[in-house]
């Protein structure tokens, strides 16, 4: 390998966009045209903010915001983009696998790069991301606090996790990814089978985007301990804030084990280490150990906050408490701590003894108790509550039907005799699509529908979120649910083809399953022009378009910079509902404004960006000049933060009574909404409270 | 940990009683006024930080216990263990701890700028002696051949051992930084705060080395 000390073993063969010209095959040619239009989009987007005179505002109203709800914002735009690129990847996986009857028309190295991506991508860079960012958006509201605990960390951990999206969307562009699923187990992964750039594209972008994880997570377990307003005892808290606490915990003890896995692969790949070689006393079930250590707890962390979502919404559009509070907030935890005990099961068939099998399998088994709990409390809200049938209540219908049957999958999965027939097979990627759509990924859709329009100020456009949610729901159920009997019937899974007839009509199935996902992605796009285009009539500036009962729903939308005008003082679960049916919401109390100070802004978090991606290629490449750089300017940053004025953005107590005196004398004005006129024109934003809240 | 300034509009609680220590470890006291009520909330988020640092140690230790065997017919832990420079290095970290300690209670009772610096420094110093006798240490592995490439058991060795040399430079580099940060701005009270954090993490360095040494050292010194 030729290697130069500018460019490292960079080379003009490692560029994807080039090898449309020197007449591919129908698979390098797809991957060529798949680095185009991220050139393309790229390019759109530079010429998109010029046009429209936005590098300005981009500049000095997000890129340097400390803004929580800003923040939130940002990661969930990182994880659409993300998600857009892992929807199509799948799409074209299953085009392939419809036509993988003896061969597809990829060849097996782009089969599996694409699984690799597709995996690491909708894992680390959609569903984390946008979890973290409904974190940013919902939980300081819902605690009644000004902001997070540390708001630099916060926008550094933004950095880290784009750090990690750029260097895979790079990998697209040049050299390409790693080959190993999204697992990447050596020694597959390892400097001998694979010394091209594939796997150190894997460990930086997960090792960098870990840091930020870790950060995240800290910074919402202080500000959830420490800055609930007076009154919010724990037990008071909305059980979205109670699944994000279980998250920010797992976050912090789930991620060391994944920074020591990267940490430990890069020094194998680039200092020839022997943790998990073949040879020299490597050991790769290390390797497998320490990253189910991690993943385990990870798909809490994926599904914990959903629960969450799922917990606010059954509540707020059936009109009637959450049945069971606390045994929700019990089995979150059960789940929280269980999470820890049952990593092994990924990998029964790797040689434990069965009694270390036995053991994990029924650790396993155990995590379907408090799951189950929480399904019934679900179902018990719904019932004999008046329920209204809007977007998110389809999402949670799907979710309950469905998720059982991706739970009850997982408990079949949980016994080590089970899963050495079925492991290894379509039916386990059945399994965690089956609870990972329903389960995550629906719930983030159903809580962009219902928070949007706190933080943008107009609800979405019905038909058109019914519509995604629909196909959504179907998409999911036509693409995967026939993988189960696939993997029943011994097709393998990350298996390039296959040479089973029987097996073409599912494949055929899945892909017309696939298609439909690709039109909800669509529809779900579609929503955002058409609700901007009618934003005039889905205007809720008074916040409170569904009759929310918690603390974000208390004040106006957009929700002001420093959200709260008086931080609030609450003495029940229901603060807000039972204010609204008091008559006591909605009071104007001059004497208690005061100024307040913002954090102040930064570029720490564009910095962290910026370098770490440099960083992170070169690393990729093995340009050390640019790397060491890019670390030094990192370094020397955070440093120089310890060094540089710190100066709150002071906002006045007239400004801060301006905007709540607008929002007071709206509300006791306006005709306030009845529900079954929540989704027409009339509603503004100003609820007529339904008899529902209690303490 | 510069970068966790806290939030300057936290809420006074007027029920809180300023004098009663506020997290665990050594608390600024009522004598500092706001910066000691405002240190809670940035200590605690350090203490998180610490913990999930020790779980990153512990995997590397896990590993280390794993790979005890591993040695692919290289050098052993006995071949790698040098007991009297392992001594004079506990001797140099723990001494430092202890003065940064007496450096922390010096800022906590106002006994001015010069000799909480004075006793940074000597921290310092004694930081960069534990530092220097564990790269000669290493030298002296990689002579013998008993470098990370040899074996799985080296390399389990070196990553562990040289994760918290890592550290330990890292908390030097932040010395000096707090060093300059007294210089510029005084013991203002984000830069005491600062300390008290930089301190935590000096003393949990003591307490990964005391395990280094249990799981590693002394097996290798009586094997």
């Amino acid at each position: 390998m030729n290697e130069s000390f500018l460019f490292g073993r960079l080379s003009l063969s490692d560029f994807e966009p080039l090898k449309i010209f020197h007449n591919p095959d129908l698979s390098t040619a797809i991957g060529s045209i798949a680095s185009w239009i991220v050139i393309v989009g790229v390019v759109a987007v530079l010429g998109l903010l010029t046009v429209k005179r936005w590098w300005g505002p981009l500049f000095t109203q997000w890129l340097n915001t400390t803004d929580h709800k800003k923040i939130g914002i940002m990661y969930l735009a990182f994880a659409g983009i993300m998600f857009t690129r892992g929807v199509l990847e799948g799409v074209v996986m299953r085009a392939h696998l419809m036509t993988s009857y003896e061969k597809g028309f990829l060849s097996s190295e782009h089969f599996a790069e694409l699984f690799s991506t597709h995996g690491t991508i909708m894992i680390f860079f959609v569903l984390m991301p946008a979890l973290i960012g409904l974190m940013n958006l919902l939980v300081p509201l819902q605690i009644g606090a000004r902001d997070v605990a540390f708001p630099k960390l916060n926008q550094i951990s933004l950095g880290f996790t784009v750090v990690g999206g750029m260097l895979i969307m790079i990998s697209l562009v040049i050299g390409g990814f790693e080959t190993g699923g999204w697992t990447a187990y050596p020694p597959f992964t390892g400097a001998t089978f694979q010394p091209g750039p594939g796997p150190d594209y894997w460990v930086w972008a997960i090792g960098l985007s870990g840091v930020g994880s870790l950060l995240s997570g800290l910074n919402f377990a202080v500000t959830i301990y420490k800055m609930r307003c007076p009154g919010m005892t724990f037990m008071r808290m909305p059980l979205f804030t109670w699944t994000a606490l279980c998250t920010s915990i797992l976050l912090i003890f789930a991620l060391p084990p994944l920074t020591a896995v990267t940490l430990m692969q890069a020094l194998d790949r680039y200092l020839d280490f022997h943790f998990f070689t073949n040879d020299l006393g490597g050991n790769m079930m290390n390797y497998a150990n320490m990253f189910w250590m991690f993943g385990h707890p990870e798909v809490y962390i994926l599904i914990l906050p959903a629960f969450g979502i799922y917990s606010e919404i059954s509540q707020t559009f059936s009109g009637k408490v959450l049945y069971g509070y606390v045994s929700l907030v019990a089995a979150t935890m059960a789940i929280a701590v269980l999470s820890f005990t049952v990593w092994l099961h990924h990998f029964f068939t790797m040689g434990q003894s069965s009694a270390i099998n036995a053991a994990f399998g029924i650790a396993t088994m155990l995590i379907a108790i408090p799951t189950g709990v929480k399904v019934y409390v679900w179902i018990a809200t719904l019932w004999r509550g008046r329920v209204r049938l809007r977007t998110p209540i389809v999402y949670l219908a799907g979710f309950i039907v469905f998720f059982v049957i991706g739970g009850y999958t997982g408990v079949m999965l949980a016994n080590p005799t089970i899963n050495f027939a079925v492991h290894n097979s379509q039916f386990v990627v059945a399994h965690f699509h089956n609870v990972l759509l329903p389960g995550s990924l629906f719930a983030i859709l159903a809580a962009i529908y219902t928070w949007f329009p706190k933080f943008f100020g107009f609800r979405l456009d019905e038909t058109w979120s019914l519509r995604t949610a629909y196909l959504f729901v179907a998409g999911f159920a036509v693409t995967f649910l026939p993988l189960y009997a696939l993997g029943l019937m011994g097709y393998p899974r990350r298996s390039p083809a296959f040479d089973d007839p029987a097996f073409i009509p599912y494949v055929v199935v899945s892909f017309v399953g696939a298609l439909i996902l690709v039109s909800a992605l669509t529809s779900f796009f579609v929503t955002f022009l058409v609700s901007v285009r009618h934003r005039d009539e889905l205007a809720v500036p008074g916040g409170d378009p569904w009759d929310g009962w918690t603390l974000e729903w208390a004040s106006p939308a957009p929700v002001p910079e420093w959200n709260f005008a008086v931080i609030p003082q609450v003495s029940s679960r229901h603060a807000f509902g039972i204010e609204k049916m008091s008559g006591q919401a909605f009071q104007f109390d001059i004497d208690r404004i005061e100024p307040v100070d913002l954090p102040a802004k930064s570029y720490i978090g564009l910095a962290i960006a910026v370098f770490g991606t440099m960083m992170g290629f070169a690393l990729v490449f093995w340009i050390w000049w640019l790397a060491a750089l890019s670390l030094l300017v990192m370094v020397g940053y955070g440093i120089a933060l310890g060094f540089l004025p710190d100066r709150p953005i002071r906002i006045s107590a007239e400004e801060i009574a301006r905007v709540e005196r607008r929002w007071i004398e709206a509300a006791r004005s306006e005709n306030l909404t009845r529900r079954e006129d929540e989704v027409s024109p009339t509603n503004h934003g100003y609820a007529a409270p339904i008899a529902g809240a209690r303490a | 940990m510069t970068s966790m300034t806290s939030m300057t509009s936290t809420v006074a609680d007027p029920g809180v009683d300023a004098s009663r220590p506020l997290h665990p470890g050594l608390n600024l006291g009522p004598a500092h006024g706001a910066a000691h009520r405002d240190a809670e909330m940035v200590v605690f988020g350090f203490w998180v930080f610490l913990m999930s640092d020790l779980v990153t140690f512990a995997m590397f230790f896990a590993i280390y216990a794993t790979a005890i065997d591993a040695t692919a017919g290289g050098p052993g832990n006995a071949a790698i263990t040098d007991l009297a420079s392992i001594a004079m290095q506990t001797g140099a970290l723990l001494a430092s701890s202890l003065v940064f300690g007496l450096g922390t209670v010096a800022m906590k009772y106002n006994e001015g700028r010069a000799k909480v610096v004075g006793l940074l420094l000597a921290s310092l110093a004694l930081g960069l002696v534990f530092l220097g006798l564990e790269i000669r240490d290493f030298m002296h592995a990689a002579e013998i051949g008993a470098v990370p490439m040899r074996s799985g058991y080296l390399s389990a060795y070196w990553a562990l051992v040289g994760l918290h040399g890592l550290h330990v430079a890292v908390g030097s580099l932040l010395i000096v930084a707090m060093v300059a940060q007294i210089g510029v701005f005084g013991l203002r009270a984000d830069v005491k705060s600062r300390i008290l954090r930089l301190g935590l993490y000096w003393h949990f360095l003591d307490v990964i080395w005391v395990g280094i040494i249990t799981v590693i050292f002394l097996p290798g010194a009586f094997a």
